[in-house]
């Protein structure tokens, strides 16, 4: 019997028989990823009397959530992780600076096709775009991995998602990701493998497909899988010499559900408070005072999302009403877009642009929203608080809507700011 | 094992910001967590909880984040159980690995209504509502989950099948 590309990796790191959905196993990881929250895995860690991890080749920190530390206590922490990782002999250790995990992976090259990678964070579907099997895991579970170098794992149904048409310049992935998930709810894909095919996602870059799986998180996804093409391939040799497994679905895998979206005529979409599935077209909520608006976070601090919001920008100035806030999602991507003059245009625009990290994405320093104030963000979450006072009120956008907003100093869609 | 309590009731989608806000991830005693369990979900959480009281959720609940935190600072508050229409799959496991019970049943939540009388019973697997007399059978969890909650959780069952 035929499998889909979860059912196959999962057999693969069983190394018994074939696996099918519903089934429980017990699997190999690949690669096991954590940031600020490692101090609480090392806590259960080190309570559980072990003294040293399965592998440490196979263990990554990245400290991306409150860096440079915003408290003390946030700097004692950091200075625990470090002390962890030298005792440990972990060698892949991503300090302060280097960027956030679900960007710093992907370009170390440390996430390959085939792979089962498991990340003290929800957004580890993100590696998905690869064609690996990434997905989020707890405190208690990571700490269970470092003991052991294996995890049991319900083997998911996979829902295959056709993506058809192509985009015009100004609506983007996020546009896309935040309309299926409009369609089928923030449940939608709860326990489930997705599958994403057809022309627009054959059409899009490797950034744009990393926003799909990552943003594919917020309707429950436990993977979000693009299956590798010639492009995967051509990034993957920007970023490893390693050897992998390209891994598809066969022709006769069973699928639990298949969605067909069209998506050639959709306007930027807008993700409303508080849910990240109460999603309108943009030309609804257009006109909607902001205060703040950021491009930033794992979904959206990427290249081509700098590069739109420097070309919607340029030779303008924000909204005297607004703060803009840039956060590029690693240093390469911060030094790339320094390179091609993105981050001048933003700067002379009036943005702040701060360092690469998860910035304001999680309320806890570097725009922190007050109460009654009103965000338009690209990051993934709008959940009431997400972002500071749980009286503020969080939109979510694709970074060129972000950046038209940040000009008008209300939610716009960008085709009204181009001449 | 018998679980008494009051049932408080949420909608859909209750997610782990809303269950321990990032702004508290920093404490790092269970303890203080649980002070500021549901506070952006409902301010007035403690004024109706009791410990050992259920709270009863509609689907996707516990959505979102990955953290642990959600989950701990409710057991620290003394949450006797959570049932909901379902849960969202990294809290369903974070909760098994730290021994939360959590029961997925949208029959039980469709007769449930807020403060009523709930008794859980896991050895006849049965949820009453004493409040409205009624009986639903909880669904049996798979054998692989039942073992690691019945070990008291992922690292003592780990422990447990090393020394077996």
């Amino acid at each position: 019997m035929g499998q889909t590309i979860s059912e196959k990796i999962l057999s693969e790191h069983y190394g018994k028989n074939k696996v099918y959905a519903g089934e429980f196993v017990d699997a190999t990881i690949d690669l096991a990823m954590s940031h600020d929250n490692t101090v609480l895995i090392s806590s259960i860690f080190n309570k559980s009397g072990a003294r040293k991890v399965w592998d440490p080749t196979k263990i990554t920190v990245v400290l991306d959530h409150r860096t440079p530390a915003n408290t003390e206590k946030t700097a004692q922490n950091h200075q625990s992780i470090r002390k962890f990782v030298k005792n440990q002999n972990i060698p892949y250790f991503y300090d302060v600076g280097q960027g956030i995990c679900h960007q710093v992976l992907p370009e170390q090259g440390l996430v390959k096709p085939g792979m089962l990678i498991v990340g003290s964070d929800s957004h580890t579907t993100t590696y998905g775009a690869l064609g690996a099997f990434g997905t989020g895991i707890g405190a208690t579970d990571m700490a269970a991995v470092w003991l052991k170098g294996k995890l049991w794992f319900k083997v998911p149904d996979t829902i295959r998602f056709y993506v058809d048409g192509r985009l015009s310049e100004f609506v983007s992935a996020k546009d896309v990701i935040l309309y299926i998930i409009g369609k089928i709810g923030a449940d939608g894909a709860n326990y489930k493998s997705c599958e994403f095919y057809g022309e627009c996602i054959e059409h899009m870059s490797i950034d744009s497909r990393l926003c799909i799986s990552n943003q594919a998180m917020e309707m429950g996804a436990k993977v979000a899988i693009i299956p590798p093409d010639d492009k995967t391939i051509r990034y993957l040799k920007s970023v490893t010499t390693e050897s992998y497994q390209i891994v598809h679905s066969d022709e006769d895998a069973i699928f639990e559900n298949s969605f067909d979206i069209d998506v050639s005529h959709i306007e930027p979409q807008i993700a409303c408070p508080d849910k990240v599935d109460n999603v309108k077209s943009v030309s609804t909520v257009a006109g909607t005072k902001i205060h703040q608006a950021v491009i930033g976070s794992c979904t959206n601090g990427r290249l081509e999302d700098l590069a739109i919001a420097a070309k919607i920008v340029k030779r303008k100035n924000i909204s005297k009403h607004v703060r803009l806030i840039i956060v590029p999602a690693s240093r390469q991507i911060y030094q790339t877009a320094l390179e091609k003059g993105y981050i001048k245009t933003l700067l002379q625009a009036g943005a702040t642009v701060v360092n690469a990290g998860c910035g304001p994405c999680l309320g806890l320093h570097q725009g922190v929203l007050a109460e009654g104030e009103v965000t338009l963000s690209s990051t993934n979450r709008n959940f009431k608080g997400r972002m500071g006072s749980p009286q503020s009120s969080i939109y979510l956008g694709s970074p060129a809507t972000v950046a038209a907003s940040a000009l008008t100093g209300e939610i716009t869609n960008p085709e009204d700011v181009i001449e | 094992m018998m679980i008494k309590g009051k049932a408080i009731t949420y909608g859909d989608d209750v997610n782990t910001d809303l269950i321990i806000p990032g702004r508290y991830l920093l404490l790092s005693k269970p303890e203080d967590l649980a002070a500021h369990a549901m506070e952006d979900l409902d301010p007035s959480f403690f004024e109706k909880f009791r410990k050992g009281d259920i709270i009863v959720g509609g689907k996707n609940f516990g959505c979102g984040s990955s953290r642990e935190q959600a989950v701990l600072c409710l057991i620290y508050a003394g949450v006797g159980a959570i049932i909901a229409k379902s849960f969202a799959r990294i809290f369903f496991r974070n909760a098994i690995n730290q021994g939360l019970l959590i029961i997925e049943s949208s029959e039980a939540v469709d007769h449930i209504n807020i403060f009523d009388e709930i008794q859980i019973n896991t050895s006849t697997s049965t949820i009453t509502n004493k409040t409205t007399n009624c009986d639903v059978m909880i669904p049996a969890l798979p054998i692989f989950v039942k073992e690691i909650l019945d070990d008291g959780g992922l690292i003592n069952h780990l422990q447990k099948k090393d020394k077996g």
